[in-house]
């Protein structure tokens, strides 16, 4: 049997892979350059075939609160949205990573700040890693590079959010939602049963029945000593993550002088900029962080002992550009390169700034 | 007559429900929210949903309902317990949903998530507990406060002229076609809780039966907030709440 090979968008081929992993419920908003995610959706109908939930809510806000909703019944659910949309999530992906549910947020990121530009960017970085709700949490942060990595990180999304009961996200921005690739979708799977989920996420609020006391999902906890130990928690599960839960792809790193650290959209011009340095001599490699949060940081550090520089190539003023260097740690030279405002980097441009600022 | 002859179970006006729990109880003493946990803890048993109900609690001096009606609870963001309840709903259709909102959480920064559930006519019940005052932050303006009516935040006095009047979101709500039930009611006299009762049970039945969005919003006192006995409380609510919040059917299809 041939395989099943389709053309399609970053953002279609979220959609489809949702309907095809058994997503139980999609909850967004119209934003420019995500909305054919919901709309891909919408023309699929899944409630017909698998009975996906598929809702266009009032705002942001209320999706991501319909996602913890949602997630408090152990269901896969999903939203997704652009930059100024996942500002107005971040109080609900908190209130996710404080009452410890699972589920996945999709951002097709745009410039900013403020409205911006409806061009590509990935100046969300620091939102997504570093916090970008209130209080000590991490959001597992997965970076796709192809529209076949848009489809198959849905998966891998919800499998480490269940695994962990976490939140995570796919950071991605408006070149792979919108650009057009060969990708190969998942097989369909049905959708759990009640008694599945009861059984996958026995702290699930689908009812109480005799057998157990009542399942609470909330955040709160207004006795210090108890939210300490929650906080405790918390952060015991965020160093097992990092431990164990790293990805990263390494092009051409192996005899490597420079190593290009860039993810997403910047890692794909990337790939062209160390062909083009190879073919004037020069030994550059590309480490491509998959996973944003756990970041790749003892991967970062052990290539200090054998490159000369690094230069860090995103699509803004320099924001995984810290974490490469708190991994590096003063070992090496550490730069950064990128553009701002919807404008990408051309190939050349980034093996330009890798000779200025590094080799000279 | 000794004790136990007294206690017989024919003698039995009051008892407390099954369904609560023996936590012991945050709420001011006088305080309606004790009133309001009972009667729905009562509803649930009798038309037996304890194992089909899922409870979306608020935030506001009702931030802990989930810790005395042994049921299966989710705590929502401030506001946004009407979209946990349509996402639950949606994922859950045989299970009964119910929020239980105050006036800051459904009429201020829950506006949006309540009216367009309602507008949906996602099959929810909604109770809106109207004390005309954010208890739980220590008496602030709420967007229900009476004009002229005195907060920490309104020390004056209610200016509606540049606080904005006293809003009436139960009429704007009875409004959408997704509405099926819009009605006010009291708990400050027995004859006031059974009627509440009775609606309670009519919005859970609703909600089961799929007609459509129902909220029943219970005129409240907040003795601690109002700075008042709790019989005064009653009193003042009566005299002064219940003019511009009337009690009643605005809507019941």
């Amino acid at each position: 049997m041939s395989e099943e090979i389709q053309l399609m968008k970053g953002n279609e081929a979220i959609a489809h892979a949702a309907i095809r992993y058994g997503v139980d419920g999609y909850f967004g908003y119209p934003i420019t350059p995500q909305s054919e995610v919901i709309e891909t959706l919408m023309e699929q109908a899944p409630w017909k075939s698998t009975g996906m939930v598929v809702l266009q809510a009032e705002s942001e806000v209320a999706a991501i609160n319909m996602v913890y909703g949602g997630a408090a019944c152990g269901k896969y659910v999903m939203t997704s949205s652009s930059s100024p949309g996942v500002s107005l999530k971040q109080e609900g992906i908190s209130y996710m990573a404080g009452a410890e549910l699972p589920g996945l947020i999709v951002n097709v990121q745009r410039g900013g700040p403020g409205l911006g530009t409806i061009q590509p960017s990935q100046a969300d970085y620091f939102q997504t890693v570093k916090g970008g709700g209130h209080g000590d949490y991490r959001l597992i942060t997965l970076a796709p590079a192809s529209v076949q990595e848009m489809a198959d990180f849905v998966a891998l999304g919800f499998e480490l959010s269940f695994k962990y009961r976490n939140p995570a996200m796919i950071l991605t921005d408006g070149v792979i939602g919108q650009m057009m690739e060969k990708v190969r979708l998942p097989e369909q799977r049905r959708r759990r049963t009640d008694q599945e989920v009861r059984e996958q996420c026995p702290w699930a609020t689908l009812g109480k029945t005799a057998d157990r006391a009542p399942n609470v999902i909330t955040s709160l906890e207004l006795d210090s000593a108890m939210m300490e130990k929650n906080n405790e928690r918390f952060q015991a599960k965020y160093r097992v993550i990092e431990e164990q839960e790293v990805r990263y792809e390494e092009m051409q790193c192996d005899d490597a002088d420079y190593l290009l650290v860039a993810f997403g959209s910047a890692a794909r011009i990337c790939m062209k900029s160390i062909e083009l340095a190879r073919a004037e001599g020069l030994k550059v490699g590309l480490l491509r962080p998959i996973t944003l949060w756990p970041f790749p940081t003892k991967e970062l550090r052990r290539y200090a002992d054998q490159v000369k520089g690094m230069l860090s190539v995103e699509l803004n003023a320099g924001q995984m550009v810290e974490d490469v260097r708190l991994a590096v740690n003063g070992v090496v030279p550490v730069e950064h390169y990128g553009r701002m405002g919807g404008i990408i980097p051309t190939p050349d441009g980034v093996l330009d700034a890798l000779k200025e600022k590094l080799i000279r | 007559m000794d004790i136990e002859t007294i206690k017989s179970p024919e003698n039995l006006v009051y008892a407390k429900p099954e369904l609560m729990n023996d936590n012991h109880m945050h709420y001011c003493p006088g305080c309606s929210h004790g009133v309001v946990h009972k009667v729905i803890a009562e509803v649930i048993a009798e038309l037996g949903l304890q194992e089909k109900t899922i409870g979306i609690a608020p935030v506001g001096c009702a931030v802990f309902a989930y810790k005395y009606i042994d049921i299966d609870w989710q705590e929502a963001a401030h506001g946004r317990a009407p979209a946990l309840a349509t996402a639950t709903k949606r994922l859950l259709p045989d299970r009964m949903v119910f929020t239980y909102q105050g006036d800051g959480d459904l009429a201020a920064i829950g506006t949006a998530e309540t009216i367009h559930a309602a507008n949906r006519g996602e099959n929810i019940a909604i109770i809106f507990i109207n004390n005309g005052i954010y208890g739980m932050t220590g008496g602030q303006m709420a967007p229900t406060t009476l004009s002229d009516m005195k907060t920490s935040t309104s020390p004056e006095g209610r200016n509606v002229e540049t606080m904005g009047n006293p809003l009436k979101i139960l009429d704007m709500l009875a409004l959408l076609n997704g509405v099926c039930l819009a009605t006010r009611t009291s708990v400050h006299t027995a004859a006031a809780v059974r009627k509440t009762k009775k609606l309670i049970k009519l919005a859970f039945e609703n909600a089961m039966a799929g007609k459509g969005t129902s909220i029943v919003e219970v005129v409240s006192t907040c003795n601690a907030g109002w700075k008042m006995t709790p019989a005064a409380a009653n009193d003042w609510m009566v005299e002064h709440m219940f003019p511009y919040y009337p009690i009643g059917d605005l809507k019941n299809i």
